[in-house]
């Protein structure tokens, strides 16, 4: 009686120990397959082959006079003041989306200057920039 | 004598009469061996810190009501021509005042948790006081060190910056009270833990003693996030109503664990076992409800919402936060004994405990998915964020056993249990099969995944009203608090399922007059209106739409709105609900042009959302009023 409830206690540890170990791996590989990093057009520049096609955000300002409209979508380039990606964005913009104001996109790099957005992030703050983006203006010499 | 001077004096007071309360207990504890009788003097103590603590939370709302700006955080926040709700909304919508909630919330329900424990031990009484009041006196400090909302200004404007336009609407204003009762409540379960290990007072009285509280923070955490849900859903403009947002996220941890925590008091009330496990739990809920806050308001993450941050609050948290860490663990370890625990396998306690570890895995999940872009930008200067494909992957696959063990695990039977009935199941399951393929019949395919958490959705709310209906005919006393909440739960999975995979969502850019038809619709932009607003011009438009198959029309009305005192614009939805369906309407204008753009969408059963996530928090009402009786 008491060899059959050890063994069955060990039976049960094996398959927990197994189960969490699925878990565990399970929650690992799904983390890392829904990562989504935040670039500025210039952290794209360096080893850009290996960004495109993954999703990513993408984050600068909106570059003056770039906004271009028609019925089916919107074209634009996000700038960081040094290096620029054109962008193309079918959906709805949220109303800070001016030009010269901060944006961030998430969406898919297509080649080593056009970047097809799926969605424009929200940002509810006019004066709104990316953390990046700030990091980059401010380290830029006077 | 001026506002800024009474809060002050307020505030300051409070402060004093709860170090009184730390130094008074902790003198009556050391003094005599035998303690019987709770001292009164305590009780007063603690009514005193509540009224005055209640006083300098008035003196702030009569400062924003009145449009006091010579304190800052009203001229930070009000502005004299907002309406007088969102002036009185304005007191808990920034960090100050929010702060200054929290900490009444705590006081008095200090003080409730003392008057209504009257039956409990002296000992734990007074220590649970004691671990509270230094609880109290940690967010006192930090409020009167960092964040004072009695600070001046000089020289005293003329004019408040305003509320942010965002946080101007009627579910916004009044889910953060909700919220905090809920995060904030859990406090007073977080310090009867400590009292119970110090006074080992255990078991079912333990139980009994804390039950109320965990019941109550539960149904105004539900309501807070149900609130706060809808809110995202129509202010953002997105038609979601979930985002797995760091904020979001961090009202939802610390709900899983409460949600753990009853069901697992139910254990501890029954069979006065999982004693320790309980403990943790109260302890980890208050945990997590601090660690929410500290991520949320230093800035540390990115989020929608916003909150002003700053880094030396963010610190001032953390470190009040693993000193409560470790304390708290300190004295857990020191008052661990081992427990013995003889379950069947078999047996409503191992079912009340699979929904523990359930939420104990979804909590993981969330907590990995929230901290884990904290990690990657402190080592590897990464900033990255986890898109919400991950929750849903590793959530939803696990809801099918979930909701499964939701439906069988109530009929189980304490001690050890026999199942009895396999031919109903099968029926039971059978039935939800056929009800799900009509679904997909009517609405259209789904993937496997779907089916399988409609299936199981469906099995769980047959289930329970065939369960409900076999009590009621054999007049059996029954727990009707449970078949509510558990059938809420059934419904919000299926119409989160339902919404989820036959939502209609199409973009598109229109002028003034265009159209645009597809699938079953035709949306034709009527006109532009200007209107003026009690602070904010907005631009409505007008839409008809019609739906060809079944010839309705309706029209919608979105709005640009920009208000007067900030500079900023916010677009609202137009929202026509019915039973079956939302039709969901923005617009918003491209860099100043005649273009607009549209987004519509068709959401199934919104409505139910709602409804069902009430009908969960109804279930903790009815039995918290059970319980007063």
């Amino acid at each position: 009686m008491l060899v059959k409830k050890v063994k069955n206690r060990i039976i049960l540890l094996i398959f927990a120990f197994i189960l969490s170990i699925l878990i565990v791996f399970s929650i690992v590989k799904s983390l890392n397959e829904n990562l989504l990093y935040f670039k500025t057009p210039t952290d794209l520049k360096e080893k850009i082959d290996k960004k495109i096609g993954k999703q990513i955000r993408l984050g600068g300002m909106v570059k003056k006079g770039s906004i271009q409209t028609n019925r089916d979508e919107i074209r634009f380039i996000i700038t960081d003041l040094k290096n620029e990606i054109y962008v193309s964005f079918k959906g709805t913009v949220p109303n800070l989306f001016l030009e010269g104001k901060g944006v961030v996109a998430e969406g898919v790099l297509k080649d080593n200057k056009y970047f097809v957005a799926e969605r424009i992030l929200a940002k509810h703050d006019e004066n709104y920039m990316p953390p990046n983006l700030k990091k980059v203006i401010n380290n830029e010499p006077k | 004598m001026n506002l800024s001077n009474f809060g002050n004096l307020a505030i300051f007071s409070t402060l004093l009469i709860t170090l009184f309360i730390i130094i008074y207990s902790i003198k009556f504890l050391n003094s005599k061996d035998e303690i019987l009788l709770f001292p009164n003097k305590l009780i007063m103590l603690s009514l005193f810190q509540t009224t005055i603590s209640i006083t300098s939370f008035f003196s702030l709302l009569i400062g924003f009501i009145i449009s006091d700006f010579s304190l800052l955080s009203v001229y930070q926040n009000s502005h004299t021509l907002k309406p007088i709700f969102y002036k009185i909304s304005g007191t808990w919508g920034n960090h100050e005042g929010s702060m200054l909630l929290w900490i009444n919330i705590m006081i008095i329900f200090a003080y409730l948790f003392i008057v209504n424990s009257r039956n409990a031990e002296t000992k734990y009484r007074i220590f649970s006081l004691l671990a509270q009041n230094v609880l109290i006196f940690g967010f006192l400090f930090f409020l009167f060190a960092n964040s004072n909302p009695f600070s001046l200004i000089f020289p005293i404007p003329k004019e408040g910056l305003g509320l942010n336009p965002i946080l101007q609407d009627p579910a916004l204003a009044i889910h953060p009270p909700l919220l905090y009762v809920g995060f904030v409540g859990s406090s007073i379960y977080f310090s009867a833990a400590i009292g119970s290990l110090l006074s080992n007072y255990k078991g079912k009285a333990f139980a009994n003693s804390i039950k109320v509280w965990v019941m109550t923070s539960w149904i105004f955490q539900t309501l807070g996030i149900t609130f706060g849900s809808i809110w995202a859903y129509y202010e953002l403009g997105w038609g979601g109503f979930w985002f797995w947002d760091p904020v979001e996220n961090a009202s939802l941890m610390p709900w899983f664990v409460m949600t753990a925590l009853f069901h697992s008091l139910l254990v501890l009330e029954k069979r006065e076992t999982l004693y320790y496990w309980v403990i943790i739990l109260c302890l980890l809920t208050f945990t997590l409800s601090v660690t929410g806050t500290f991520l949320v308001r230093s800035g540390i993450l990115n989020s929608v919402h916003t909150f002003a941050n700053d880094p030396s609050r963010g610190l001032y948290i953390l470190i009040f936060l693993s000193i409560m860490i470790i304390t708290s663990t300190i004295i857990f370890l020191n008052n661990f004994r081992r427990e013995k625990y003889n379950f069947f396998i078999n047996s409503k306690e191992t079912f009340i405990l699979s929904n523990n570890w359930f939420m104990m895995f979804y909590l993981g999940t969330v907590l990995i998915g929230t901290v884990y872009p904290i990690f990657t930008e402190v080592l590897n200067n990464l900033s990255i964020s986890v898109g919400p494909p991950y929750y849903n992957s590793i959530i939803i696959p696990l809801l099918i056993p979930f909701l499964f063990l939701m439906a069988i695990g109530p009929q189980a039977k304490w001690i050890k249990n026999e199942f009895k009935k396999y031919i109903n199941i099968i029926i039971i399951l059978a039935i939800s099969i056929f009800a799900n393929l009509s679904i997909s019949y009517l609405f259209g395919k789904m993937t496997v995944l779907s089916n399988l958490i409609i299936i199981s959705s469906l099995f769980l709310i047959s289930y329970t009203l065939i369960d409900l209906v076999n009590l009621i005919k054999r007049k059996i006393k029954f727990n009707i608090a449970r078949i509510i909440s558990h059938l809420g739960f059934g419904f919000l999975i299926l119409s989160i399922g339902i919404n989820y995979n036959f939502s209609l969502e199409k973009d598109f850019n229109l002028k003034v007059g265009d159209q645009k038809s597809f699938d079953d619709f035709n949306i034709r932009f009527i006109s532009i209106n200007l209107n003026e607003g009690a602070n904010y011009k907005s631009i409505v438009g007008k839409f008809k739409i019609t739906e060809n198959s079944n010839l309705s029309e309706e029209n919608l009305y979105p709005e640009i709105r920009i208000y007067n005192n900030s500079e900023m614009l916010t677009h609202e939805a137009s929202i026509k609900s019915d039973l079956v369906k939302d039709l969901y309407l923005t617009m918003s204008n491209i860099n100043r042009s005649d273009l607009y753009n549209i987004k519509f969408q068709k959401k199934p059963f919104m409505i139910f959302i709602w409804v069902s996530s009430i009908m969960i928090c109804c279930g903790g009402i009815i039995r918290l009023i059970e319980k007063k009786k």
